[in-house]
């Protein structure tokens, strides 16, 4: 026996910087066990671990957090700023979906320990995601993620439109995979590694990238990421499931994984494939244009609120495509500053639905908002911050991060792009503030007090008022942004 | 010994002296089998205060002979609709792995067909194929008691194997090999140096799951009797009757042989490391050994079907998932840590 | 004379019929059974390229388990299958005019002329003291500890939700508890009653 062990060298991987991997792993699996035992009425008890385990999380990220890139277990996992960062942003929006969350489930009778497991698992996920140093651990983060998702969005059983929803996902989910497994397969055949640093530097080299597989390599992985991220024409899926999910389930879809895939973009297209620059930037200017009309244009259409959002994410999309197509470090700065704003500005808008819906009622159709000055002035009023903000409005925050990108296409020489971009931005102004129009205009239809717990009304304020802020003093999150991304793009 | 054999034949072209160990091993089984339905009515009948069949030759003992020429002249009977092809393959399916597994069983050291690296897995494997037989001999004879042995059986097949193969993840931990022959080897100083031991918990439960496995009493419920009539093979007659049953008992063998050589140390003296006994039991040769444990677990088998009342079936999936995989795999922990501490005397 | 190419021809040979039959046989049991037969034989192939390990736990796994569950299922299930078959030859131009311009796309990309023998070279041939499983093993918990972990944790997940999706617990529903059936006492199930010997009388008729 003690041949056989001294034959294997096996050096014990340095576990520190997956410290929170591991914690969220063990809090999850803890809580499973926990809520087993749980009775219904205390149920808020696997609420509160699964926030706590958010905080833990954080703390040991920030507390690990040197600035410094540091590789571990032998190249497949990496901690930089930019994950760090991150993870940090996710960690935040999770625990508001999980609070949002709460009374809403509650209410339909919903509140099971499944959907915050499920949801740290997905956590877990998005952290593999973002800390992913080789295509295997891309995959598998990805799938971890997605895995969490569609069973998320199958969680409300009885629902038909839920499981409508839970299969489109998950079929076009399955094809979406496949196709990037099988660009990320013959990338691995033609640089004969796993390791995104190996395949980086392979196709640095000049005179490497001249390679009909690798074109089709390239195309495959970008339309799997198009799939995941929903740009257009590879969007079908998002009004469906965004339409489809519990609202709390749509928050949670429609918030957090965004940044993990913007992370995964990075690593793939950025620091694994920076080579073929020239190559995938015209296809991603194809995905940013159509994402950007098509979004904004249906949007217009849409008289249900979820599915207006869910047309506005595509359109988000595009504009996030367009600080990455640029291919220098401002670009992609800006590109994870406007995937930061997108996140917290879709909590606040899915948050907006479900602060106004109670049992047997989502108010999820534009009329429920009509007149909502009347019944709650605040909430208005925070309701319409994240409207302009969302146009994209000066002074708030969504300006900044529309702002930042369009400079970065600008600098790039691409004015033309530019130019589109705001065009289709003001025509998508229009719907953002037909819901203000509602609501300060219109007589309300419905009279009934607002509902929700304490803590949803207090972090919905914080959300509210963060956009406000952040938006008059954007240069904190712009300069965290920059320094993440310092070490990607020359 | 094949060795000695070996370079003393060394003429001979390879293939030919293969098939010659294959006749080797396959005739004695088949003797063994149809002597061990023979052992099986008299071992019944003793326990239930009978005598059991002693009317064909002296004591009975040509009843096999018999009973195999009554199966060979018999017709072979194909029911209307049914699938003739997957028919006629279904008791050739089954028997053929079970048959197929014995490459890798060695009989003492160095006397074994094909000396392989992964020979515990080879042996799952094979054994997870045999329920294609049994599943394909319920489809394809268009019957719907045969139908309903062969979900039955599938499903206790399946859910088993799990639990089988974790206790022999548990062996393969012990022994730090997956080689049957390194198995025993590591098992050698004295009765209490086997495996049984160390791995009690294990071996009880590979046992139990083999004779789940085999759909033998007190698990036969793919057979059932009273409920379905024969269940998968009711509609088989004559000689694809006998390889079904063929099929069965040398499945019993087998299970029965790996008991003795993964728990029991094989073609190890029992008197190993006993001063006196040992020098007294040297002339025994290993194969004896290993051939006399089997022995007693084919008893057990038979033991078993005279003693215990048939299994429901809920029952049946409820002792396989939720008593023996959780057990195995806490076991598995148990192990690990008694070969990371170097627990004498099995792991020092 | 090298056996080898004989062997790796003969299997490939089955293996494209048994994969070709999967696709076309009307019976669906008859397609799940060529698809345990297409695995068996890329077990064997497996061992031609000395990945006993994989080969074994194909069998093991897919063919063993994964397939007689499949098998199970399709069984059972009553398929009619005019409907299915509805369209056919409306759809066939279509379907086969995509099928050739997808593989003639995957020659030119993906052929030989990119991942063959002369790019990659021939693979390297192991002495009989290699062991296969070995070498799957000592870096499986090593240098792919982390991806392997993850994948712990996806199969977790699949049971939460398969679980999660598919349980429900009906309140009329009665269940044993096994652990009570054993401990059960005498005195739970028997009552013994004292009664008076009855006096033997003579039947009146």
């Amino acid at each position: 026996m003690e041949e056989q062990l001294a034959s294997v060298s096996f050096q014990v991987p340095d576990m520190t910087p997956a410290l929170p991997e591991i914690f969220v792993l063990t809090m999850a699996c803890v809580i499973l066990v926990v809520d087993l035992f749980l009775t219904d009425r205390n149920r808020v008890i696997t609420y509160l671990m699964s926030l706590a385990t958010l905080l833990g999380a954080a703390i040991l990220t920030f507390s690990l957090h040197t600035g410094e890139t540091v590789l571990s277990f032998d190249g497949s996992f990496i901690s930089d700023s930019m994950a760090d960062v991150l993870k940090f942003f996710i960690y935040l929006v999770c625990a508001a979906v999980f609070i949002y969350a709460r009374q809403y489930l509650i209410d339909r009778q919903l509140f099971k320990g499944e959907f915050y497991v499920l949801g740290l698992f997905g956590v877990l996920g998005m952290m593999v995601m973002v800390s992913a140093h080789s295509l295997l651990t891309i995959y598998l983060g990805l799938e971890l993620l997605a895995l969490c998702l569609y069973a998320m969005v199958a969680l409300q059983r009885d629902s038909g439109i839920a499981s409508e929803a839970a299969m489109k996902y998950f079929v076009l989910g399955a094809l979406a995979s496949g196709l990037l497994l099988y660009g990320m397969s013959i990338l691995y055949g033609i640089t004969g590694s796993l390791d995104i640093g190996d395949i980086g530097a392979y196709l640095a080299a000049p005179g490497s990238s001249d390679n009909l597989a690798l074109m089709f390599a390239v195309a495959f992985v970008i339309v799997g990421l198009a799939f995941k991220l929903g740009a257009v024409p590879f969007h079908m899926w998002i009004p469906d499931v965004y339409h489809g999910a519990s609202t709390p389930v749509t928050l949670y879809i429609g918030s957090a994984p965004k940044l993990a895939a913007f992370a995964l973009v990075m690593r793939l297209l950025v620091e694994g494939m920076e080579g073929l620059h020239v190559h995938w930037q015209d296809m991603l200017i194809v995905l940013a244009v159509l994402s950007m009309a098509a979004g904004n244009v249906i949007a217009i259409a849409q008289g249900n609120l979820k599915r207006m959002l869910a047309y506005s994410t595509i359109a988000h999309v595009g504009y996030l495509l367009l600080g990455i197509l640029t291919g220098v470090t401002t670009g992609y700065a800006a590109s994870m500053f406007y995937v930061i704003v997108y996140a917290i500005m879709t909590l606040g808008g899915f948050g907006m639905i479900i602060l106004l819906s109670r049992a047997g009622f989502e108010a999820e159709n534009l009329e429920d908002f009509k007149g909502l000055n009347e019944r709650s002035p605040w909430f208005a009023a925070m309701m319409a911050i994240l409207m302009f903000s969302m146009a994209g409005v000066p002074p708030f925050l969504g300006f900044w991060a529309k702002f930042a990108v369009l400079e970065a296409v600008v600098r790039a020489d691409m004015v033309w792009l530019a130019v589109v971009a705001v065009l289709f931005a003001i025509i998508g102004a229009y719907y953002y503030l037909r819901i203000i129009k509602l609501m300060y205009f219109d007589k309300a239809e419905e009279t009934t007090p607002l509902t929700s717990g304490t803590d949803m009304k207090l972090v919905m304020s914080v959300n509210g008022l963060a956009v406000l802020a952040l938006g008059i003093y954007p240069s904190a999150l712009l300069a965290l942004c920059a320094g993440a991304m310092a070490t990607f793009g020359g | 010994m094949i060795e000695t054999l070996d370079t003393a034949m060394g003429g001979i072209p390879q293939v030919v002296w293969i098939v010659i160990k294959i006749l080797a091993i396959v005739l004695p089984i088949m003797g063994s089998v149809a002597y061990l339905t023979l052992a099986e009515r008299k071992v019944i009948g003793y326990i239930q205060v009978r005598i059991g069949p002693n009317r064909v030759g002296p004591r009975g003992l040509l009843q096999p002979i018999a009973d195999g020429l009554k199966l060979m002249m018999k017709e072979v009977i194909i029911p209307t609709n049914a699938n003739r092809f997957l028919f006629i393959l279904a008791p050739i399916l089954v028997l053929a792995p079970s048959l197929a597994a014995w490459a890798v069983v060695p009989f003492d050291e160095g006397m074994v067909l094909a000396d392989i690296d992964a020979s515990i897995l080879y042996i799952l494997a094979l054994t997870s194929m045999s329920v294609y037989g049994v599943i394909i001999a319920g489809w394809a004879s268009n019957s719907k008691y045969a139908f309903i042995g062969a979900l039955r059986s599938a499903a206790q097949v399946v859910s088993y194997e799990i639990a089988m193969g974790f206790a022999l993840v548990g062996v393969l931990i012990a022994a730090g090999s997956m080689n049957l022959t390194d198995v025993v080897m590591k098992q050698q100083g004295s009765f209490l140096h086997w495996f049984w031991v160390p791995l009690l918990p294990l071996f009880m439960v590979y046992f139990i799951s083999g004779v789940a496995e085999t759909n033998r009493a007190p698990f036969d419920v793919a057979e059932g009797e009273s409920e379905i009539v024969a269940g998968f093979h009711v509609e088989y007659s004559g000689m694809t009757f006998a390889l079904f049953f063929l099929a069965e008992y040398a499945n019993m063998i087998l299970v029965s042989i790996l008991c003795a050589l993964m728990f029991f140390g094989g073609w190890l003296s029992p008197f190993q490391g006993i001063p006196v006994l040992e020098g007294l039991f040297a002339w025994v040769p290993g194969i004896a050994w290993v051939l006399a444990k089997t022995a007693f677990f084919l008893f057990c088998f038979l033991w078993f079907r005279a003693t215990f009342p048939r299994y429901r079936y809920d029952q049946i999936m409820r002792l396989g998932w939720k008593v023996f995989i959780p057990i195995t795999i806490v076991w598995l922990l148990v192990a690990g840590a008694m070969v990371l501490g170097n627990v004498a005397p099995w792991f020092d | 004379m090298n056996i080898e190419p004989i062997i790796f021809y003969f299997f490939s040979a089955i293996l494209v019929a048994a994969s070709a039959a999967v696709i076309t046989v009307r019976n669906p049991v008859h397609a799940a059974l060529s698809l345990v037969l297409a695995f068996f034989t890329s077990a064997i192939i497996w061992v031609l390229l000395e990945a006993e390990f994989l080969a074994i736990t194909l069998v093991l796994v897919y063919v063993g388990a994964v397939m007689v569950l499949f098998l199970f299922v399709v069984m059972m299930l009553d398929i009619n299958l005019v409907p299915l078959r509805e369209g056919f030859i409306r759809y066939l131009p279509v379907g086969a005019l995509v099928a050739i311009i997808m593989f003639v796309e995957m020659v030119i990309v993906v052929g030989s002329n990119r991942f063959g023998l002369d790019v990659f070279g021939a693979g390297m041939k192991h002495g009989p003291d290699y062991s296969n499983t070995k070498e799957l093993g000592s870096v499986l918990y090593t240098v792919y500890v982390y991806p392997f972990e993850i994948a712990a944790a996806i199969l977790l997940v699949a049971i939460i939700a398969a679980i999660a999706l598919t349980m429900r617990r009906r309140p009329a529903t009665k269940f044993q508890d096994p652990s009570k059936q054993v401990l059960v006492k005498r005195n739970e199930r028997v009552r013994m009653v004292k009664m008076a010997a009855e006096n033997k009388t003579t039947p009146n008729e």
